[in-house]
């Protein structure tokens, strides 16, 4: 009778959207609050629970609401099955605790379909031998719960099945259970269908509820006879748009607060496995869960499977204890790390665990009481605990364990548990048994191969003059990555009329607010490339042979190192060679006519080239090496990343993946994006022999000074550093994790392509197929060896050729446009809109370029109306705002001439990253757009209360996911003040927001500026890439007022070349997107849409509006208007129009004009009502997401975009609202700062000292923030004097204690306070103690600091003081990356720091009280030395020390303060290099001046 | 870049000359070369920019910025071979071209641009200089014949471009050399003739094979023409006393005086001499100042030039903003060797004299009045004469240098059938292409009268247009 359930789906439980549009729930993101309570000896009782739902509501505030308010993104708990309570509650007689299985099941609302669901279970759990016993309905009142829950909330039921006979132990009645979850799970299909968790140990109660509607739900939770001595809580806050029921956490074993960066590599690398351990659909956590599961299920304790998939930063750890490290490495060998932010928190109803990702992203901080319980959770404070209660207090530090053994009724720590784990084999003497290295290996001498000139082969790999110059050489000089500006204004791959490489069509995917990136080069400790090549065994077991791997140090092999492998004969380890060539023919002659090259032959290859290598596993070679070595006339290579992606795919489907190393050598890759694609899409290990040959010609032609072997060297090394770079941006830190992971978004590339080779992978516009990559490889390969000359081919992509690649910015666009705005000519200005507009009719017949995809649209021009009727020019000109660009990237003048047409037009400037001088403040100078990026630099209380818009940029075009660097030789004296640091000074941008790791941080820091500047709209900036949509609906639910999607091709200044290019994609892929998503979603009402990247014309801004935009941002072209060339010189200082500029005579020759601007924008304006006259709309608004008005002009499509589909850009979602009506509940209204301000008006109105006492908890927030935006404004910058407000707290403070706190208030506070505390403070005092000593404050705390003073009797978590620009702190211990970025204040730790400490600290001082000698070993010496203590240090480390101790009453200080000559020898002083150098020449500087003063008089 | 820097650090030095005292005795070259040094110091001064507009504003796309840095670094063989890749005369253009890429260059925006000219005039002349520019017969021939009608600069380009591709060409001229009016129209003090026969006995070793003195008419034999003969009948001056003797075209006269420099002999009876003459050049172009030079050199006792248009300014007008090619006064060498330059000047008659007996021998025995008198009048600037202004120049040589109208339709033209556009220029579709299938069109004959760099430009894609004609695709290089 079974009727196959999957058919049938009407109903409407799962709220589960399906893919429409640009929309796919495959991009939904996870993130929350995670928490546990547990009584350590395992007494079971009530409280527990009730304490774990206390902790749930606590963590309200790290979850989020939709549209609809009451209904969350899920929560739920997971406890010990309550035995007694359940024998009560049932009707039916249950077995002996552990005897039987049980858990919720939410089954479809349909009775009929309920009852086939059951009918099934039954049968299989009686197939598996064991017995059905009864099944429970779950008492719930959902009177309280949201419309959307309500609409999809499930039946839900509760299952018991009694333990066979046969099964023995209860590990195996665990498995039984597993198993018939499994084939539940395989049968009944629908989605309406989800088992929350079977066991005999645990039951969780969750579903798509908020924190404090769990309690109310589900009845059993009121019982005082459910029982549990563990309660682990989940509250989750998802970006995605459609929460469901069967997404809420905790999962079967864990509750997860992060996000698997490699997840699509993690699922792919178990099907290669043949492991079908993973249920389709679920989130990341939810896989995590599963495979986790099965680890240990098959046998592994929780920690150990922990230690598997999610392991500490091992690789370059020399603190770490060798046989932990032989076990992460024995492991590493098959098993890649689920690489992420993470703060996981598991049980398996005996244990309790916490593990925390290597980076420590997530915090989590714990408190054991003295009557036996321990409270860990995300925030300190979500539970109340009397001060006298607390036996200790800390925090899970990067990459460590926490765990509890309610069996044996203790806390074990991080070192006994791995030790435990460790000691269980021999991993150390297996891995020097079996593990290969590649130095190791014999030498073998490298034949030369190839009969081929070098300039030949490089033709027929489409090497250009300009990748010679501007890529490999500038690699191979200097091992660094090649630096270019301005952006990207050149076709698409799939439009351009020049042949492509394959690589162009993907563009690199990078973490954006979901997730942080890493900073590859100051966190170099937690980055890996090491890599352990060669066939995998079994995950389920471990034996000696597990680890018979090829461990290869550095991906990219040199031509020596491949001959190693290819000859390889040890350890039963064997390589075969599969050529991925091709024969064809030449161009005809007149004799041989050409004749069409045999269509085709390119998929026969790639059959072959899959075939082959499965055989080659049959035939039990452990590596194949696809080989495009040996090109000729008649021999033609396979695009070598299609062959990968070809062969890595056809064996992940047919199990076999795992059984062979995969190695790559071709002649085709030389950029670092190209290698990213090949380890992204599988491959192991790449030699790029040809790279090699073309940097030896650069040798050769003395174009490099270096030796070949240097340059070659330099080159890998650069390319090293930029894989790294890759994986960051990702938030991924080893290629181990990053390989097959597949982070890349396709762009013109067809379904064909991307399921056989690149399965998986986004490709929205669908384009071209087999057919057009293989002609575009013939043409090249054709050329190659026709045409006469020994000559590559100019490129003309990083610069403008006449014979190169088309761009938008060329000789006649920038000439008319710079004309058309000084001359205010209309007429000529709609010359240079049309050159811009219709791309295709730029160039002769033939060599027609579409260049972007708005250039493919056609505007249906049906019932225009009378362009009076339009709304007027000024009405548009205020939607318009220009580009982020820094003070610092473009010249004093050019910024001020922005600012001023900006503010002439009623438009927005931005000050962009790196603050803005306080004179422009109050006049016609003024940015209204004041940015807040990762650096902090000048975000200064004072700075946030004069912007009319506070804009925190998550990502910029040029180079989302990086950060940046502004080296001290360009920090002048007027940057250096405009920022706050010291001119010379470098200075350096981290790639995330340290105080943004997650979304609910997003929403933290949208919180905290709306506290400072409650007046200005908070707007955030991401870069447009597949699943911006669902990012952004988090940040609208985090109450962003406005999001601006940028595109990937914007940009003016300098960012590294490869992320110029194929780093972000278009805005028209991820406005519509975006548009899209917040109108399925019902949010787009409550939130504005910006967008901008290569905006131009009128027509440019017709397409946004249409698309879904309400406001418009131009760059580039206002700066061609004030004169740029694009001389793309922005990173060199070197301007000879004095736009892009710091030298002071070059800004000189600066010739832009406010007017010209002016003339411009309403150009843009009068040209937009043009064409809404023509489209039949009157205002903006209504132009919004009016995609109906939009079609394809299948007439211009170039040969290769024929079958481009526009569809899911022009799909319309069901929704009314589709632009801004509302204004968001930013929750402003009753926090503690109205209290705190009402009481201050004394201070605030006549500056007299007031004081105060109060509560506080967790769930007060940002607390003095508002009160220091109310003095600012009052007061300026100066503020009060010192401690005229002074307000004292109790108790633990909420995220971003004293956030921007303003000169003459401090904060006192007793107790503990959570992460981001005094962060940006500009002047005020923060003094917190405690009587605990361990951790009392949490991460990042006084981020950004601008000055003032903090005094902390306690430790500190991880980044300490991290960009610190002058701050006074004294702090008794610090976590990980203590002072990293800092340019500028005093630091004194009293305790123990953690590791990275110093980390890119270019500027200020840290004192650091070394007791137990450890500190060096610990700090980051690549830009600070380490001195000993000078009478002037001495002197200003005893003040800090007395005021320490005034403050806190700190015994510590108090200790040193007795032996100060004693102690004081044991203080260690951390000196920036740089920072010491200015210091002195300074002094030096001073003393002249003194001299010529006395010789004067 | 050579030096990122060297522009904020060197200053223009434009090309050297010698005195103009010394250099009117002569027809050598006027010009002093430059020495490797200076040369690298110029081009130290190219910004290497992002978006080269002297590359654009180059008709023949030379990459200049890319060859300039070469040439900092001292990599002159690299150099002349980037150089080579696009220009196939840049010996020539190096001399004579007019230069549009160094209007266009971002330095001319607030400074003063490279000295693109001189640079590529350094470099090709090094690279012959140390033999670096040798016959490079194509790998392998095609097998098909190709004809090109014309050895000026676009024949030339043509014929070069479609040889190195491996195809067979053959270029026919009417006149006795190859060259077209690169050899008879240019004076040598500008371009040296042994510059040309350099170049072409390379091309003529990597089997390009010229035929000239042949005046076809017909074509046959051949899978593709390119027709290239420029546009040669010129521009007539119909006012009362034309028909006077002394007036000549400048064409006539400079052709005359190349010749004869070439060492040719002229009957007496058709010389045209400027010895101790009074000359008026009517026309204020470079063909006119080529005429005012020659006509110092023979000894003229008093030039003068008068042009219809207003005197242009010395800087760039508002309405031809850069990067545009400027109509801008240009004083050429000739201007700087004596002679007056009217501007806005309308001639509204020849007065002429009866020739004296001996005279009228002297003059070949022809008949009629010889020219005395110009009479001229004043025009404003939209070229209306102006009352009362009238003056009169006197004349013993006129010389009409007022450009060309079209090619000459009598013979192969008409003869082939090729349809001609409103300008009476040879018609052809987009890819150079006329009327007739396999017959292509460049240069002049096809584009109407411009600058060599343009000849050169259009030889060089009807090369490609052709290729791809005969072989389906090209990879000749295309602008």
């Amino acid at each position: 009778m079974s009727r196959p359930l999957h058919k049938v789906s009407k109903m409407k439980y799962v709220n589960k959207r399906k893919k429409q549009g640009l929309y796919d729930p495959a991009h939904e993101h996870d993130s929350c609050g995670v928490g546990f309570v547990v009584n350590i000896k395992g007494e079971k009782s009530h409280d527990i629970v009730k304490n774990g739902l206390s902790v749930l509501k606590r963590l309200a505030h790290r979850g989020a609401v939709g549209a609809d308010p009451k209904t969350g993104d899920g929560a739920g708990i997971l406890i010990q099955i309550p035995h007694e309570y359940f024998t009560k509650a049932c009707e039916f007689k249950l077995p002996l605790p552990g005897a039987y299985g049980t858990g919720l099941i939410f089954l479809p609302q349909n009775k009929r379909l309920s009852a086939t669901c059951k009918d099934i279970i039954a049968k299989i759990v009686e197939a598996e031998g064991q017995a059905s016993i009864g099944w429970r309905k779950v008492p719930i009142d959902d009177s309280d719960i949201g419309r959307t829950a309500r609409e999809t909330q499930p039946a839900i039921e509760q299952v018991f099945i009694m333990k066979g006979k046969l099964v023995n132990t209860q590990l195996e009645f665990e498995r039984k259970l597993y198993q018939i979850r499994r084939k539940i799970e395989k049968e009944i299909k629908t989605a309406d269908f989800y088992i929350t968790n079977l066991s005999s140990k645990t039951i969780a109660y969750k579903g798509l509820l908020m924190p404090e509607q769990v309690e109310n739900y589900f009845l059993d939770l009121k019982d005082a006879d459910l029982v549990s001595a563990i309660a682990l809580v989940h509250s989750r806050y998802s970006t995605n748009t459609f929460p469901t029921w069967d997404l809420a956490q905790p999962f079967r074993f864990l509750a997860h607060n992060g996000e698997i960066n490699t997840l699509r590599g993690n699922i792919n690398w178990m099907q290669a496995r043949g492991i079908d351990a993973i249920r389709p659909g679920g989130s990341d956590s939810a896989c995590l869960d599963n495979v986790f599961e099965l680890l240990v299920l098959s046998g592994r304790s929780m920690p150990h499977a922990m230690m598997m998939l999610i392991p500490g930063a091992w690789e370059q750890n020399k603190l770490m204890n060798k046989e932990v490290r032989d076990f992460y490495k024995y492991h590493a060998c098959f098993m890649e790390p689920w690489d992420g932010p993470a703060a996981v928190a598991f049980t398996d109803g005996k244990h309790v665990g916490a593990v925390l990702d290597r980076n420590g992203l997530r915090p989590a901080r714990y408190i054991v009481t003295k009557d036996g319980m321990v409270v860990m959770a995300s925030e300190v404070g979500v539970l109340d605990i009397a001060p006298e209660n607390i036996k200790f207090s800390g925090r899970l530090e990067p990459g460590k364990m926490f765990y509890i053994d309610c069996e044996t009724s203790r806390i074990v720590e991080d070192e006994e548990i791995k030790e435990e784990i460790y000691s269980r084999r021999f991993y150390g003497q297996w891995l020097k048994e079996n593990m290969m290295d590649i130095d190791n290996l014999p030498r073998v001498s490298v034949v030369e191969q190839e009969s081929q000139e070098t300039t030949t082969l490089l033709k027929a790999f489409g090497y250009t003059r300009e990748d010679l110059k501007y890529v490999l050489a500038p690699m191979a000089e200097k091992g660094g990555e090649p630096v270019g500006s301005m952006g990207n204004d050149t076709p698409l791959a799939v439009l351009s009329s020049k042949p492509q490489l394959l690589y162009n069509y993907f563009k690199q995917l990078f973490a954006q607010v979901t997730n942080p990136a890493i900073d590859p080069i100051r966190e170099e400790l937690v980055m890996s490339l090491e890599s352990y090549v060669g066939p995998q065994m079994d995950i389920l077991s471990e034996t000696p042979g597990h680890c018979r791997k090829l461990r290869v140090l550095e991906p990219i092999l040199t031509n020596e190192e491949l001959e190693r492998i290819r000859s390889i004969q040890k350890n039963g380890f064997k390589t075969k060679t599969i050529s991925i060539l091709f024969q064809i023919e030449g161009r005809g002659t007149r004799d041989l006519p050409a004749g069409r090259h045999g269509e085709g032959r390119l998929l026969k290859a790639l059959d072959r080239i899959c075939h082959e290598a499965e055989t080659a596993i049959k035939d039990g070679y452990s590596f194949i090496i696809l080989s495009d070595r040996g090109v000729s006339e008649k021999h033609q290579a396979l695009p070598a990343l299609l062959s990968v992606g070809a062969v890595h795919h056809h064996l992940i489907r047919k199990a076999l993946r795992t059984k062979i190393g995969l190695i790559v050598e071709s002649a085709e890759p030389r950029e670092v994006h190209h290698f990213a694609l090949l380890f992204g899409y599988g491959a192991d290990l790449v030699n790029p022999y040809l790279a090699y040959e073309a940097i030896g010609l650069l040798v050769e032609r003395g174009d490099l000074v270096l030796d070949a072997k240097t340059s070659v060297n330099n080159y890998r090394k650069a390319v090293n550093k930029g894989i790294m770079k890759i994986l960051s941006k990702m938030g991924i830190s080893t290629l181990n994790s990053y390989r097959g992971s597949q982070i890349f978004e396709a762009l013109g590339l067809n379904e064909k392509v991307i399921d056989r080779c690149f399965a998986g992978t986004p490709s929205r516009i669908g384009g071209a197929g087999f057919d057009v990559i293989e002609k575009e490889a013939k043409i090249r390969h054709s050329e190659a060896f026709d045409a006469d000359t020994s000559l590559l081919k100019s490129g003309g992509v990083y610069q403008w050729k006449k014979d190169g690649e088309f761009h938008l910015w060329n000789p006649d666009s920038i000439a008319a446009l710079q004309d058309s705005t000084r001359k205010n000519d209309y007429a000529r200005y709609k010359e240079f809109s049309e050159l811009i507009n219709n791309q295709s009719q730029n160039l002769p017949a033939g060599r027609q370029v579409p260049t972007t995809l708005r250039s493919l649209f056609k505007l249906k021009k049906k019932n225009s109306i009378p362009i009076e009727e339009v709304e007027p020019v000024e009405n548009i000109l205020r939607r318009f705002a220009t580009g982020a660009m820094s003070f610092g990237s473009i010249s004093g003048p050019a910024h001020e001439t922005i600012a001023i047409a900006m503010n002439t037009i009623g438009g927005k400037s931005n000050t962009g990253e790196g603050g803005e001088d306080p004179a422009r403040f109050k006049d016609k100078r003024r940015s209204a757009v004041k940015q807040v990026a990762s650096g902090r630099f000048g975000v200064t209380t004072n700075y946030l209360v004069n912007a009319d818009e506070l804009q925190i940029k998550i990502a910029q075009g040029a180079k989302p996911g990086e950060g940046g660097q502004l080296p001290g030789h360009k920090v002048s004296a007027i940057i250096a003040k405009t920022r706050y640091t010291t001119p010379g000074v470098t200075l350096i941008s981290p790639p995330p927001h340290h105080d943004i790791y997650s979304i609910e941080d997003l929403a933290q820091l949208i919180f905290d500026l709306k506290n400072v500047n409650p007046a200005a709209r908070i707007s955030v900036k991401l870069v447009s890439e597949a699943g911006v949509g669902t990012v952004a609906m988090g940040v609208a639910k985090g109450h962003a007022d406005m999001i601006l999607i940028s595109g990937g091709d914007g940009g003016t200044g300098a960012s590294p070349v490869s992320s110029i290019f194929h780093a972000g994609l278009p805005w028209e892929l991820g406005l519509s997107e975006t548009h899209q998503t917040l109108v399925l979603n019902d949010l787009r009402s409550r939130v504005r849409l910006q967008t901008d990247g290569q905006m131009r014309t009128g027509r440019d801004v017709a397409i946004a509006a249409l698309l879904g935009a309400e406001e418009f941002g131009f760059a580039t072209s206002v700066l061609i208007v004030c004169g740029c060339v694009m001389l793309r010189h922005c990173h060199l200082n070197n301007c000879s129009v004095g736009v892009a500029t710091q030298d002071e005579c070059l800004a000189k020759r600066f010739g832009g004009k406010p007017e010209y601007i002016v003339n411009y924008f309403s150009f843009v304006a009068r040209e937009l009502r043009e064409i809404m006259a023509e489209l039949g709309v009157r205002t903006v608004s209504e132009l919004v997401g009016r995609t109906d008005l939009l079609e394809i002009d299948e007439k211009i499509l170039p040969w290769k975009a024929e079958n481009i589909d526009y569809s899911k850009i022009l799909y319309q979602p069901p929704g009314k609202e589709i632009y801004c009506t509302k204004v968001q509940d930013h929750k402003i209204d009753k926090i503690l700062d109205r209290k705190l301000i009402k009481l201050a008006e004394p201070a605030l109105e006549i500056r007299e000292s007031v004081k105060g006492e109060f509560e506080i908890r967790n769930v007060n927030r940002a607390t003095g923030a508002m009160l220091s935006g109310e003095l600012v404004k009052k007061f300026g910058e100066r503020g009060l004097p010192d401690d005229t407000i002074y307000f004292k707290f109790t108790g633990v403070a909420g995220q971003s204690f004293g956030a921007w706190l303003a000169k003459g208030i401090t904060l006192e506070l007793k107790g503990m306070a959570n992460d981001y505390v005094g962060k940006g403070i500009s002047g005020g005092k923060i003094i917190i103690y405690s009587t605990e000593k361990n951790v009392i404050i949490g991460n990042t705390a006084f981020y950004g600091a601008i000055s003032g003073e903090a005094y902390v009797r306690g430790a500190a978590g991880e980044r300490f003081c991290i960009r610190n620009s002058g701050l006074f702190a004294v702090v008794e211990g610090v976590g990980d990356h203590g002072c990293e970025y800092m340019t500028g204040g005093r630091v004194v730790v009293l305790g123990p720091t953690g590791r990275n400490f110093a980390a890119g600290m270019s500027g200020g001082i840290a004192y650091v009280y070394d007791k137990h000698k450890e500190f060096p070993d610990k700090c980051n010496q690549s830009m600070v030395e380490l001195e000993k203590l000078s009478s002037q240090d001495e002197k200003e480390v005893r003040r800090l020390l007395t005021n320490h101790f005034k403050y806190t009453h700190s015994p510590a200080a108090k200790e040193i303060l007795d032996n100060f000559a004693k102690e004081s020898r044991r203080f260690i002083k951390v000196m920036p290099k740089e920072y010491k150098r200015v210091l002195l020449e300074k002094a030096m500087g001073e003393e002249e001046l003194e001299l010529l003063e006395v010789s004067d008089g | 870049m050579g030096d990122p820097r060297g522009f904020l650090k060197m200053k223009r030095e434009g090309g050297k000359y010698r005195p103009a005292c010394e250099r009117v005795k002569d027809y050598e070259d006027v010009g002093i070369p430059r020495t490797n040094k200076q040369s690298q110091e110029q081009a130290s001064r190219c910004m290497d920019c992002g978006t080269p507009f002297c590359n654009w504003g180059c008709p023949i796309g030379n990459y200049i910025p890319e060859w300039n840095d070469l040439v900092f670094n001292r990599q002159w063989e690299r150099a002349a071979e980037l150089l080579e890749a696009t220009n196939i005369l840049p010996e020539v253009t190096g001399r004579i071209c007019p230069a549009p890429c160094e209007y266009a260059c971002v330095l001319g925006i607030n400074s003063d641009p490279v000295t693109i000219r001189e640079n590529e005039l350094a470099i090709v002349e090094y690279a012959f200089g140390h033999e670096l520019i040798a016959p490079r017969p194509p790998k392998k021939r095609t097998g098909y014949k190709v004809a090109v009608v014309g050895s000026g600069p676009a024949g030339l380009s043509c014929a070069v471009w479609l040889n190195r591709t491996g195809h067979n060409v053959t270029v026919f001229e009417k006149d006795d050399k190859v060259g077209g009016i690169m050899r008879y129209g240019i004076p040598d003090f500008k371009l040296e003739k042994k510059i040309l026969d350099r170049r072409i006995n390379i091309w003529q070793a990597e089997g390009i094979e010229f035929k000239t003195g042949i005046n076809i008419e017909t074509i046959s034999g051949f899978d593709a023409v390119c027709l290239a003969g420029g546009s040669r009948i010129p521009r007539d001056l119909k006012i009362e006393g034309r028909e006077l003797e002394g007036i000549y075209f400048a064409m006539e006269y400079l052709v005359q005086s190349n010749r004869m420099v070439a060492g040719e002999k002229i009957p007496a009876g058709k010389l045209i001499d400027a010895k101790g003459k009074k000359v008026v050049v009517i026309g204020g172009g470079d063909t006119g100042s080529d005429c005012v030079g020659t006509a110092h050199r023979q000894g003229a006792s008093c030039v003068v030039q008068i042009e219809l248009l207003p005197m242009p300014t010395e800087r760039r007008p508002e309405d031809q903003p850069w990067p545009k090619y400027p109509m801008i006064l240009k004083t050429s060498t000739s201007h700087e060797e004596g002679g007056e330059r009217k501007w806005s000047i309308l001639t509204k008659a020849f007065k002429g004299q009866a020739l004296p007996a001996h005279a009228y021998r002297q003059a070949g025995g022809r008949q009629g009045a010889r020219v005395k008198m110009l009479s001229c009048v004043k025009v404003d600037a939209s070229l209306k004469e102006m009352p009362g202004t009238e003056f009169e120049i006197e004349a013993d040589l006129v010389l009409l240098a007022l450009g060309y109208l079209y090619p000459e339709k009598k013979g192969l033209l008409e003869k082939i059938g090729v349809e001609f556009d409103g300008r009476g220029n040879v018609n052809t579709d987009d890819n150079y292409m006329t009327s007739v299938k396999g017959v292509f069109s460049a240069g002049d004959m096809r584009r109407g009268q411009s600058l060599i760099v343009w000849a050169i430009q259009e030889g060089g894609c009807a090369a490609y247009n052709m290729d791809k004609y005969l072989m389906g695709e090209s990879y000749l290089p295309v602008f």
